[in-house]
Order: C-alpha cells, then sequence, then structure tokens
C-alpha cells in the first residue's frame, strides 16, 4: 500500500490534455445518463461496477486514467477505488461533464440514438434523464390527437408541438371567429373566417416545422369517431358538448385509446386521464349527461379566457407524461380547479363494474384481451 | 354540522353560496335539510324517488358515495361533502 493515494482532482482543460495525450476515460454514471450525452472515446462503467471492470478496461495499472461522472463525487470515489486497486495516474474531472458542457467542450451521443437527440430545439428536455434522447425520441414517435381546436386545445397544440410531438392531428369542423380569441391563442385576428384546423396548422409550423399536422376538418360524429381516433396513440378531449364527449369515450374504450379529459366552466375546471380497463371511463364517473338547462356550455354560460388555458396545459402536462412514461397519470383520480378560491382539489375515481362502456360483459372481447395482456 | 361544497351551477339555487352547512347523521339526511333549506336545489340533486340523480356525483372526504352507502352514509361532523355535476365545456 502506497503511502499516499495518487489521485488527482482536475479541471476540464487539464482532463482535456490527459485525454489527447492517450489516457484511458471513464465515465462512471448511470446508463440512462449516458444516454443523454458522453465525451467522445470514453468507456461507460456505473459506479456499482467500477471495481469488477475496470482491469478488463484497463488492464495496465501505469496507464493515467480519466474518469468523469455527472458533477464529480461519484468519479472521485471511483478514483479513489482504483488507485487502492494499485492504479498509479489516476483523476477526477471536478465538476464532471455537467461543468465539461457548461464550458462548451465537445461531447457526443451514443451510436444510434435518434437524429432528433441531437437537435438543440430540445436541449432542456435532452439533458434531463426523464426525457432525455431517448424520451425525444418517443415523443417524435408519436401521434396525438385532439378533438377541438377550441379553448383547451390551443395551449395543448401549442405546447405539444413545442415539445417535438411528431405527429398532431386536429379535428374541428369550426371556422375562427372573433369571440374565440378571448382565449383561443392558437388562432390570430388575421385568420377570422378560416378553419380552424388550417389556423392551427399554420399556428403549429410555425412554432415547429417538425411537427406533422394532420387536419381532421369534420364534426365528430358516433358514425365517424372510430375512424377519426384510429392510428393515434392517445386523444385529448377538448370538445364542448356531452354527447361528443360520450361517442369519444365510447370508441376510446373499443380502441383502448386512452383520453386526456379536461372540462372548464366559467372559473373552474375538472381533469382527468381514463386509460380503458386500467382505470374507469367517462361512463364510469358520469353515466348519464345532466339535462341541458344544468350544463350549460362556455357560449351560453361564459369562461373566463386563462380557465380552459390552465386545463388545456395541464391536459398536454398529463399527454407528455403518458408518452414518456413517467410520473403518475391522473387515472383513476379527478383534479379539480377553482380559478377563484385558487385551489385543487383531488377526487377519487373507480371503476364501475356495470358500466355499459367498460364493465364487466360490455365489449367483452376488448376488456378480456387487454386484462389477459396486463395480468 | 357538515359543510357541503356546491358547484358554480348550482350556487344560484342556495342564495349564491358556495357552501353550505346541515346537520344530519346520514348524508341523506343532511341533504334533506339542504334542500329543504334551499327548495330550489331539490330537483337538481335528487330524483322524484327520493335518490341522487345519476349525473350528480356526490363525494365523501374524496370518495364517490357512490362506492359507500349512498345516502345512507354515515357522515360526521367534520366530514367534507363535494357535490360534482358533469360538465362539458370546453371550447
Amino acid at each position: 500500500m502506497p503511502d499516499q493515494l495518487q489521485v488527482r482532482e482536475i479541471t476540464p482543460a487539464e482532463a482535456q490534455q490527459l485525454i489527447d495525450s492517450g489516457a484511458a476515460l471513464i465515465d462512471t454514471r448511470e446508463v440512462n445518463e449516458w444516454k443523454a450525452g458522453h465525451l467522445a472515446g470514453a468507456t461507460l462503467i456505473p459506479p456499482i461496477e467500477v471495481a469488477g471492470r475496470i482491469e478488463q478496461v484497463v488492464p495496465d495499472h501505469d496507464k493515467p486514467v480519466v474518469i468523469y461522472c455527472a458533477a464529480g463525487a461519484r468519479s472521485m470515489r471511483a478514483a479513489i477505488q482504483l488507485a487502492q486497486m494499485g492504479y498509479r495516474d489516476v483523476s477526477s474531472v471536478a465538476g464532471g461533464i455537467g461543468r465539461w458542457k457548461a464550458e462548451g467542450r465537445p461531447w457526443e451521443l451514443p451510436s444510434g440514438t435518434p437524429a432528433v437527440a441531437t437537435n438543440p430545439r430540445y436541449a432542456r428536455h435532452l439533458v434531463m434523464p426523464e426525457v432525455g434522447p431517448e424520451g425525444q425520441g418517443k415523443l417524435a414517435q408519436a401521434k396525438v390527437l385532439f378533438i377541438g381546436a377550441g379553448g383547451l386545445g390551443s395551449p395543448g397544440l401549442l405546447y405539444l408541438a413545442a415539445a417535438g410531438v411528431g405527429t398532431i392531428g386536429i379535428v374541428d369542423f369550426d371556422v375562427v371567429d372573433l369571440s374565440n380569441l378571448q382565449r383561443q391563442v392558437v388562432h390570430a385576428e388575421n385568420r377570422i373566417g378560416m378553419k380552424k384546423t388550417a389556423s392551427a396548422a399554420m399556428t403549429i409550423n410555425a412554432l415547429n416545422p417538425d411537427v406533422k399536422v394532420v387536419q381532421h376538418d369534420q364534426m365528430l360524429t358516433d358514425s365517424n369517431v372510430d375512424t377519426l381516433i384510429a392510428g393515434y396513440d392517445l386523444v385529448i378531449d377538448g370538445t364542448d358538448t356531452f354527447e361528443t364527449r360520450y361517442w369519444l369515450n365510447d370508441a376510446a374504450v373499443r380502441s383502448a385509446t386512452p383520453v386526456v379529459h379536461a372540462s372548464v366552466f366559467r372559473f373552474e375546471g375538472q381533469l382527468t386521464v381514463f386509460v380503458p380497463f386500467q382505470g374507469p371511463c367517462y361512463r364510469c364517473l358520469y353515466p348519464t349527461p345532466p339535462p341541458p338547462e344544468l350544463a350549460p356550455g362556455c357560449s351560453v354560460a361564459g369562461v373566463l379566457g386563462v380557465v380552459p388555458g390552465v386545463m388545456g396545459l395541464l391536459q398536454a402536462t398529463e399527454a407528455v407524461k403518458l408518452i414518456l412514461g413517467i410520473g403518475d397519470p391522473l387515472v383513476g383520480r379527478l383534479l379539480i380547479w377553482d380559478a377563484l378560491d385558487g385551489t385543487f382539489d383531488e377526487l377519487e375515481l373507480r371503476r364501475d363494474p356495470n358500466c355499459p362502456a367498460c364493465g364487466v360483459g360490455a365489449h367483452a372481447s376488448v376488456g378480456d384481451e387487454l386484462a389477459a395482456a396486463t395480468a | 354540522m357538515t359543510a357541503v361544497r356546491l358547484p358554480p351551477v348550482l350556487r344560484q339555487h342556495a342564495g349564491d353560496a358556495k357552501q353550505v352547512e346541515a346537520s344530519g347523521s346520514t348524508l341523506g339526511e343532511v341533504m334533506t335539510e339542504i334542500v329543504t333549506r334551499h327548495p330550489g336545489l331539490r330537483e337538481q340533486l335528487l330524483a322524484s324517488d327520493g335518490e341522487l340523480h345519476r349525473f350528480v356525483n356526490v363525494y365523501l372526504n374524496g370518495l364517490d358515495v357512490r362506492y359507500l352507502n349512498g345516502l345512507a352514509t354515515p357522515i360526521g361532523e367534520r366530514d367534507t361533502v363535494i357535490v360534482l355535476p358533469a360538465m362539458a365545456g370546453g371550447s
């Protein structure tokens, strides 16, 4: 055992010199961090594997070794381990790859990562392990259908486009009206009279030309809903009537398509996620629609413009979570927001075993298949 | 007294109150007192057979009373009741 272990902490600039003169370069982080980018020529050895794998990667104990991690702590521990094993020239990069990147030094992505992963547009996503190149690739592959390019749809469309969702379908038969512009921010005053699908597509592609927008310029009905939602990974319900919400629900249950649901009334909003056969569906929550006088639409009752804005963004948030497979989606939970009180409340929702859409016996073939697949 | 929160669409039938209070040992007793005091709420909340309408959800401490004992569910003074009707607005 030497008197003093030969471990140094070096700056990224000093590390660069050592790497250039032939030092072995070890990245001691986890695989998901590696996937978000690493130094050229580095070999990944996660912390727990350092002692077991280093001699295979660097057989020569006299060869200089540079180790880095995310911020410098794990690499320092690994460097001490190596010195104890007899490596004579071991350096840990102070500040890790975080400081390396902050200094504008070059780094690269593992081979085989999607092209989208190198797009600086998504830099703020790519640095987060929860998204990273892999998640950004999932977003690029995702196909999301918005029913309604109105109050709920406007902010959701903008943010999902910004997030890099690859395909966005929009169902709307309406044209832009001046009274929409108090809240429907995806449209513009110089587009009054234009089809909402065309107007939304214009705004989306001005923000992110990579997004493929599919314009379904038609009214959602009981007879076209199955065709409309076919091929989409998930649907965002921004409709305005009970009729369309029930049609959409039943079709979504038939095709086992998740629906991110929101509705608004004046100063309040409700939000939940319906994943067929995993949680309740819309009919489990509201088996029958209320009489019209109890549930006036926005055009009659009015709505504070920001309310659908907030709820539409919460829908987009849930959609991104579902696509990435992160967090706890609002399945079986109803979030209710009171804008005037400034309060959110959460209510528990359950599947109704007697639900005519998703209950036991209803559409048994689809439900049983899924139950078997998820068991 | 148990506090019952009303949704905006029903407040006009309760003198614009956001929340009404009533006493009773079951949800049914609390509801009966409320609709007696605010008759306009009766047809909004209760069907002709005295049961809750299917389009009105009532939550006791965050859980739908359909999964408890409905109107027969025992209730305490500190319980929170939320009445939630379906709403469809989205545009």
